[in-house]
């Protein structure tokens, strides 16, 4: 007993962590050779007969990303109450999701989002743009979770970033191309249960240690445990505006920004193609409803949890670094200082950290900050980076080594399970779509098979590449990922299924221009593109950030396609039977061709 | 018949989404949002109540809206004879 307890003590994080690691990558793998798919339909939807239960686990952990698991908290923990765009943003879809998208989507049953486009809208040209749509939202999106998997890598195995993201490819080329959306659904399921299991024991430790409270929800608006009566978030409140930033409970947003983006990430959440795919794996249409709201259940613990820790983590960083002697900071804080997550320059020369508002360092020509440069005009000596508050937070804490470990477990189920949904739509967009739809119809169900592998193969490379190489424009781009969701999908999906006069003219005219009109915003604010410097906030149109600009971009997309369908003939009869027969949730049947 | 059967589910249908979703609005954009401000003014333990409904009620509230939906389907399904 005692010698067991000696080795667990002199494993070490690192071992820790190979082990832990270790045992989840051979879980995936066991779980795809057991579940490979050996037709199309397999391959696609998973056969169609994937539980509500299986399918709302396999979906938030397709749903919950790299960021949301290692940055989401970080940005709240720095945003302070404007974090709650992202709170809501992304949880809020998921109503528009059960109420509005997937109970029809299951009952038009088809294998991905662009077949329903191209099919209710009777043309080829609306199956292209769909296509086209689907590969923008979502190789925007992969290009960050293969990168997120090679930084977690080189942070807790001091792997080179590159092999990580290599590791990362190979492990999920095995069980993407091997069991397609069959292989996919069950990893998840498994991927699920690592990430949550990471995520909230470090939760549930901090918040007794900090509040007594087992309950991290519950924990960040109790009373402080060192017994003074005061609240948390009384307390951070407190500090944050003694060292200059604005009130924790406040935020610095626009009212209509923060209004713009959450509106823009839920309409996003409901329009991006990997969740809405996940809906069509299920039997009957009440399932796909079931499964909607289990989803959410299961992404709430995660999303509610998120910003308790936000609230910890940032009071026990300030009071932890603020005005101490460089000398005596914990080994952490050295450590991640190494990575480049933290820097630190003391400017004014009182061997103490100054931990205040504003930016303590220059950019380079990069737009990263230069260690070297500090900034003379800002008393702030301290730079910390977003991710470090969930990575480093069991560090900070003090907590076992065993749970540290688990944290990069965690990362590393939630970027591998959100990358393979991504690559099967990108595979599938390519198989099913462009190949058997436009431009080889008689292909046989084994050529598709291959056909749908061989994309697989070739999206995995690509993301890879990515990841490997990321163009400056990728971190920009996976938040706008939504946004090009919103201004493309959603209301060609809506009015699809709601406005049986809609017709092909109305239904392409809205995608492209609302998808252009996104993508010009994005290039025009948000990378600077079209000027010599990027253009101040004051420019931008009602004083809407790129990332909640999907909200407008959406709203041209609606004007359009209504209008346009006014002056152009309705769809035919047997589409308009085909919007009639959705509506209506019996015989579902199996997905088909 | 079946026609105006159909017609009837989904009028019901749609008044279930519309109610749904305006409680939807209420508590994320109006609650979470536009009347932070307000409700900020009570305190409810330690959260100011504005903040509360957007960084924890709103998404509880989601949470319930959708399985009162299933409920409500559910039981609409079987009126119309549409459950299977």
């Amino acid at each position: 007993m005692t010698n067991s307890i000696m080795l667990v003590e002199s494993l070490g994080v690192q071992n820790w962590t190979y082990i832990l690691v270790g045992i989840t990558f051979a879980l995936y793998i066991g779980i795809a050779i057991w579940s490979r798919a050996s037709s199309t339909k397999e391959f696609y939807v998973a056969g169609g007969g994937v539980s509500p239960l299986a399918n709302g686990m396999a979906t938030a952990a397709d749903w919950m990303s790299a960021a949301s698991f290692i940055s989401m908290a970080g940005i709240i923990s720095f945003a302070g109450y404007d974090g709650a765009v992202y709170l809501m943003g992304w949880t809020g879809g998921y109503v528009l999701l059960a109420l509005l998208l997937a109970p029809y989507l299951r009952k038009f049953g088809k294998f991905t989002v662009p077949d329903f486009i191209g099919d209710r809208y009777y043309s080829n040209t609306a199956r292209f743009v769909g296509v086209i749509c689907a590969l923008l939202v979502s190789f925007t999106y992969v290009a960050g979770q293969m990168r997120g998997v090679g930084l977690v890598f080189s942070r807790f195995l001091e792997v080179d970033i590159n092999k990580g993201v290599i590791i990362g490819m190979l492990i999920v080329l095995f069980y993407a191309v091997l069991g397609g959306m069959k292989g996919i659904t069950y990893t998840q399921v498994a991927q699920y249960c690592v990430l949550i299991f990471a995520f909230m024991v470090p939760a549930i430790f901090i918040s007794i240690q900090m509040t007594g409270n087992p309950v991290p929800q519950l924990g960040f608006g109790s009373e402080l445990a060192d017994g003074s009566g005061t609240y948390l978030l009384d307390k951070l409140d407190g500090l944050s505006t003694d060292l200059g930033f604005a009130e924790y409970t406040e935020g610095s947003k626009s009212l209509i920004d923060v209004f713009a983006i959450t509106l823009a990430l839920m309409v996003g959440t409901a329009g991006l193609p990997h969740v809405i795919v996940r809906f069509f794996t299920v039997k009957r249409v009440k399932d796909a409803r079931k499964s909607a709201g289990i989803a959410l259940f299961l992404i709430m613990i995660l999303y509610t949890a998120a910003p308790a820790v936000a609230v910890f983590a940032r009071t026990n960083m300030i009071e932890t670094v603020s005005n101490q002697p460089y000398t005596s900071v914990p080994e952490w804080f050295k450590k991640w200082e190494t990575t480049g997550l933290i820097g630190f320059y003391d400017k004014n020369s009182d061997g103490k950290i100054q931990y205040l508002s504003g930016n303590a360092f220059l950019k380079d020509e990069h737009g990263k900050f230069d260690f070297k440069k500090p900034d003379p005009n800002v008393k702030n000596e301290l730079y910390v980076d977003n991710d470090i508050m969930v990575l480093a937070n069991p560090e900070i804490a003090d907590l076992p080594d065993w749970v540290i470990a688990l944290v990069a477990a965690g990362g590393l189920a939630a970027a591998l399970s959100t990358a393979a949904g991504l690559l099967l739509v990108i595979s599938a967009s390519v198989s099913h779509d462009l190949i058997k739809k436009m431009m080889n119809p008689n292909i046989s169900e084994k050529g598709e098979l291959i056909a749908a592998r061989l994309s697989a193969v070739g999206a995995v490379c690509v993301a890879g590449y990515f990841g490997i190489n990321p163009p400056g424009f990728v971190a920009a781009t996976v938040a706008l990922a939504f946004g090009l969701a919103a201004a493309s999908f959603f209301p060609a999906i809506i009015l699809g299924i709601f406005y049986k006069r809609m017709n092909k003219e109305g239904a392409i005219a809205g995608m492209v221009v609302g998808i252009t009109s996104m993508l010009l915003y994005m290039i025009k604010y948000k990378l600077g593109w079209f000027d010599e410097v990027l253009p101040d906030k004051s420019d931008w149109w009602f004083g809407i950030s790129p990332e909640g600009f999907g909200t407008i971009a959406m709203i041209l997309n609606f004007i359009v396609s209504i209008a346009i369908m006014k002056f152009t003939p309705p769809p035919p009869q047997e589409v308009q039977d085909i919007v009639e027969n959705i509506r209506i949730p019996s015989g579902a049947g199996s997905a088909t061709h | 018949m079946t026609k105006k059967n159909a017609k009837a589910y989904w009028k019901e249908n749609i008044k279930y989404v519309l109610i749904l979703l305006v409680i939807w609005f209420l508590v994320s954009y109006g609650a979470g949002i536009i009347f932070k401000e307000a409700l900020n003014e009570i305190k409810v333990a330690g959260f100011k109540l504005g903040f509360w409904f957007a960084q924890q009620g709103s998404m509880y509230v989601f949470v319930i809206l959708i399985f009162v939906y299933v409920r409500l389907m559910n039981k609409l399904d079987k009126k119309y004879g549409y459950d299977e």
